[in-house]
């Protein structure tokens, strides 16, 4: 019996391997011809395929009448709007942070507008265009205790959220800082009011949110030189689309676009501490 | 402060978005739970066959969804299968085949046991007072299997109902995400909104699976005697 399926399940995986390795060809042949009437593509089926997130507000949201809302859903109808004619062509993908990816590789949207931070291992596998929003970490912390460098750390305890940039961040520049990590963003939160640690170090767009409603906290440490950008991505090797994307946020720059978004979405949430050039990209990396 | 949550439940269309994604769950779970039980009761029965070229197959599909999560399952059949084969399945219709396929992989392996598990003279008695097979399997194992089969049945849909929450992750919209997206949007303003949420969701699922369970329990007294 055990041979059996030892052999089987050899055979099986020889089947799967040479159906994979086989199909390799195939899929170069599809993106190339892909390439060359990607926007026609789109065109023709009338909407532009949009992937956002639905539980991240204010970047992308669904709000209490089941409409999509945020900073990354008015850039989602702005691009509809110019490429369609029609600002509600956008068919929206609601997606996870570990979908993005999977999403434009197996062609089930034609763009991720979510929140999508620029980094090496992604460039992989996906095309980014221009960024039109930059994230740094940021440290929040108690009004009567504030810090405003990194030195005032030491000998103090740091909030951060497992599996963020700012963990990552600490653990590698400054191992002497005691840090005290949580599974989520709530609970890290919750410690840092609790007074389980001294500060908290995030993203700092999430940071100015979360201090506009805490009136006690404030991001005394907006930015610690690690900046990151947030650009939309699009199917590795769709040069057409991603091209179109570059002159379209260039453009949108020229205009202010994102500037207006900010106010639209972003300053409720963020308050009027934070000026709009903290958090937003014109359409293209400023030399 | 904590009655602040509750009304969130009724500001604008959230509960029509709940009861909405509770349908699609429901859509999905139900629609799989006939496949499986059709297909399993069949295929069960074919299990019970002593031919090792009959077993071997059936043995390797079973397990290979038991051991394989399905959450794999789902994201290789939602997205590595169209990165690699020109064949683009929407979220729900994966969601329906891979559940289908792993219903169907469970009830088999139920049905199989129930039927093994019946004393032998069972089938003997039956051919010995010159019943066919087909006979024997009507009027002689069948009824006797399916009463043994109910409760794993009923547990197997139940999980089946439950795990449809892992649907978010290849895009589905359930009931769990309509939730997440309404405790996002209200968190600021009401802290104890996932409270009320969750324990809303809770209910519904409640409400689904207790009577499963109520009725397994009165179908097994009724057969008891």
């Amino acid at each position: 019996m055990k041979k059996y399926l030892v052999l089987l399940l050899a055979a099986l995986t020889a089947v799967i391997l040479a159906a994979c390795g086989g199909s390799d060809s195939e899929e170069k042949a599809e993106t190339s011809s892909e390439a060359t009437s990607a926007i026609d593509a789109i065109k023709e089926r009338g909407t532009l395929r949009v992937a956002v997130f639905s539980d991240k507000p204010p970047f992308g949201y669904v709000d209490a009448n089941g409409e999509n809302q945020g900073y990354d859903v008015v850039l989602a109808k702005r691009l509809a709007k110019d490429l369609l004619g029609d600002e509600s062509k956008v068919e929206y993908v609601l997606t996870e942070a570990q979908a993005r990816v999977d999403l434009l590789k197996s062609d089930k949207v034609d763009v991720v507008l979510a929140n999508f931070t620029v980094t090496p291992e992604r460039q992989e596998q996906v095309d980014f265009a221009n960024p039109y929003m930059k994230v740094d970490i940021g440290i929040v912390s108690p009004n009567s205790a504030s810090i405003e460098s990194v030195e005032q750390l030491k000998g103090k305890k740091l909030i951060v959220t497992k599996g963020t940039t700012a963990e990552a961040f600490f653990m590698k520049n400054h191992p002497d800082i005691e840090l005290v990590k949580y599974d989520q963003n709530t609970e890290a939160f919750e410690a840092l009011k609790d007074g389980r640690g001294d500060a908290m170090a995030q993203d700092n767009a999430l940071l100015f949110g979360w201090a506009n409603e805490n009136p006690d906290f404030s991001v005394a440490l907006s930015t610690l030189g690690e900046l990151d950008y947030i650009a939309p991505a699009v199917k590795k090797g769709n040069t057409e689309l991603l091209e179109w994307l570059n002159t379209e946020l260039e453009a949108l720059g020229q205009e202010q676009f994102f500037h207006k978004a900010y106010d639209e979405t972003l300053k409720p949430a963020f308050g009027e501490n934070i000026s709009a050039d903290d958090v937003v990209v014109e359409g293209k990396v400023e030399e | 402060m904590l009655n602040s949550g509750i009304s969130v439940l009724f500001e604008g269309v959230n509960m029509q978005r709940l009861l909405l994604g509770l349908l699609v769950t429901l859509r999905v779970a139900l629609i799989a739970v006939v496949i499986s039980i059709v297909m399993g009761i069949l295929i069960g029965i074919i299990r019970t066959s002593k031919n090792k070229l009959v077993q071997i197959p059936f043995r390797l599909y079973l397990e290979l969804f038991r051991i394989i999560p399905i959450l794999v399952w789902l994201f290789v059949i939602y997205y590595v299968i169209p990165a690699n084969f020109d064949l683009n399945l929407s979220a729900e219709v994966v969601a329906l085949i891979v559940f289908s396929l792993w219903g169907t992989a469970e009830m088999s392996d139920i049905v199989r046991g129930s039927i093994i598990s019946l004393p032998k003279h069972q089938a003997e008695s039956s051919k010995a007072l010159g019943l066919s097979v087909a006979q024997m399997y009507r009027y002689v194992l069948i009824p006797q299997a399916t009463k043994r089969s109910i409760p794993p049945m009923i547990n197997l849909i139940t999980r089946m109902i439950k795990t449809t929450a892992l649907l978010t992750m290849i895009g589905v919209v359930e009931v769990i995400k309509v939730g997440q997206q309404i405790i996002e949007v209200n968190n600021l303003d009401h802290p104890t909104i996932s409270f009320w949420i969750y324990g809303f969701v809770f209910l519904l699922y409640f409400v689904i699976c207790f009577p499963l369970s109520r009725f397994s329990r009165r179908l097994e007294r009724k057969w008891a005697t």
